[in-house]
């Protein structure tokens, strides 16, 4: 294992400190318990939007915090759940008055902390409403029960009740809007090589040196199939065509595209993987009103991408399009 | 009699310890069908509940259940540190700041635990949980509430929880790691309804 740390066991905490450090105009990270929010929190007024995960997901969800987006974010250990003695100073530290959003993936460590969490502080008398993200069509047949998994929609989700509110949507309408995008957006991954988790030392899966995992979650937990490499092409049509189908996609609709790298991909072949994609809902008669590509979601070192697709409405394109200001997106400002 | 503070304390003391003995056993337990961490987890979790426990102690049981609930979620983790976590913090709430718990409200606070577990994981009875150590625990805690002695509650709870793991034996797991594996979980038994059973035990041993 060549990695660029210090020691396993404090990765999160260094990586966390370098983060702190280096967006201090528009975070403040709080080291134990561990959690990340935005400078001018809690803004008046405004409904809280709190996010968490497992770290490794870089920027997910740290990379978030800002104007336009996240208030927090909670980063557990490696792919591992932050728990509620965490995720409550968050919420608490966020909160106007006007109540507080979780966004939870829909892993079972992270619903059963964020529900606990927010158990706690509504019982200190703070609202709570959770939008889960669940749009990994990949797990129809995936070994896996617990499920869809939360993966690339996860970004939209919160960039866009992010924008809902910090245009001034109350609570209700906030977690609403936050689970429209959940319901008008599917994705699907690839691994090409696994990732190896600092503490474990070794990859978290085999793969042969011809061979990808279709339908990978950002864990690296088993997908689809196991099938021979292919070229780019293939492997977007492999990727594509099920979230198209997931979504019932047609002539005249109008989505957002969004390519992600898993940490390990190089920008020039995801814009290989995006020109494939979009040619591909071109020809299906969908426009493309908008993308993103890039790494935004990830699993550490992990080679290869994941396809997001989101049906747009005209509010939530304007919502995309508002003015956001944090570490890892920023337009507008 | 009723119960007290120091009734509490040993509770957790020999909560702690039985987790610190079976630790491997859990780990063994949670090798085939979960990721081999609920033995190191629930002793890292019950040794941080000892070190708080000495750092302020608790002056009725109830506030020594929510400190338990507070250090088990932050420390165990995972999806047993959420369920530990509010299973002892729904028993505290129902015990209130009471100095002295009677048979009755023991049945009370046991069965509040209970439905914090189910509240949470969302198992029903036979889905291969530690919810099939506690339902027949609390069952068992209700039926002999009405006799007015809260050791004999606690020996038919615990008694009743430890038949109620072994009963998961054969189950097929339908919540948790546990039912990623479908069919290949029968025959092994849950290590949260050891786990629980164990905590249950304790809180007998406490009273005598």
């Amino acid at each position: 294992m060549k990695k660029l740390i210090n020691d396993p066991k404090a990765v999160v905490d260094e990586s966390v400190e370098g983060f702190g450090l280096a967006h201090a105009d528009l975070v403040t990270v709080f080291p134990d318990p561990k959690y990340i929010v935005r400078k001018d929190a809690p803004v008046a007024g405004k409904v809280g939007l709190v996010s968490g995960g497992g770290s490794g997901h870089e920027p997910l969800h740290g990379g978030y915090v800002g104007m336009g987006m996240l208030d927090a974010a909670v980063p557990g250990a490696v792919f591992t759940s932050p728990t509620p003695d965490q995720i409550l100073p968050a919420t608490l530290a966020v909160n106007s008055g006007a109540g507080v959003v979780h966004i939870v993936k829909n892993y079972t460590g992270d619903v059963l902390n964020f529900e606990t969490a927010a158990e706690l502080a509504q019982a200190e008398g703070v609202e709570i409403r959770t939008v889960l993200v669940n749009d990994d069509v990949a797990v129809q047949d995936s070994l896996y029960t617990a499920g869809r998994r939360g993966v690339g929609g996860t970004v939209l989700v919160e960039k866009i009740a992010g924008a809902a509110a910090e245009r001034g949507d109350n609570l209700d309408a906030v977690a609403a809007i936050g689970d429209r995008v959940n319901q008008n957006v599917r994705s699907m991954g690839v691994a090409l090589s696994a990732c190896t988790v600092p503490h474990a030392g070794v990859p978290s899966f085999d793969l042969e040196e011809n061979e990808i995992e279709i339908g990978i979650g950002i864990h690296g937990e088993p997908g689809r199939q196991k099938i021979p490499m292919e070229n780019a092409d293939g492997i977007t049509d492999r990727l594509l065509d099920p979230v198209v189908s997931d979504l019932g996609l047609g002539a005249g609709d109008k989505v957002l595209l969004f390519v992600n790298g898993m940490g390990g991909t190089p920008a020039s072949e995801l814009y290989i993987v995006y020109r494939r994609a979009a040619q591909r809902l071109a020809e299906q008669g969908v426009t493309v009103a908008r993308s993103l590509v890039g790494n935004y979601i990830t699993s550490l070192e992990m080679q290869g991408c994941s396809i997001t697709i989101l049906r747009l409405d005209d509010e939530m394109t304007s919502l995309w399009d508002a003015p956001v200001h944090t570490p890892a997106l920023r337009w507008g400002v | 009699m009723g119960l007290d503070v120091g009734w509490a304390v040993r509770w957790l003391t020999l909560s702690a310890q039985a987790m610190a003995e079976h630790r491997v056993e859990l780990i063994e337990l949670d090798r085939p069908i979960g990721d081999s961490d609920h033995g190191e987890n629930m002793d890292r979790g019950f040794k941080a509940v000892m070190d708080k426990l000495a750092e302020a102690p608790p002056e009725t049981p109830g506030a020594a259940l929510k400190l338990t609930a507070m250090t088990l979620m932050s420390k165990v983790g995972g999806a047993a540190g959420p369920l530990y976590g509010t299973a002892f913090l729904r028993a505290a709430t129902a015990l209130g700041s009471t100095s002295d718990i009677d048979a009755a409200t023991l049945a009370t606070a046991l069965q509040a635990a209970r439905d914090g577990i189910v509240a949470r994981g969302k198992a029903e009875s036979g889905d291969k949980t530690m919810v099939d150590a506690w339902t027949p625990a609390i069952e068992a805690a209700a039926a002999t509430a009405g006799d007015g002695d809260v050791r004999k509650v606690l020996l038919a709870a615990a008694e009743a929880a430890e038949a109620g793991a072994v009963s998961t034996d054969p189950m097929l797991a339908r919540k948790g790691r546990a039912s990623y594996l479908g069919e290949r979980s029968i025959g092994h038994r849950d290590p949260g309804a050891v786990s629980s059973a164990l905590i249950l035990r304790a809180a007998a041993g406490a009273a005598e």
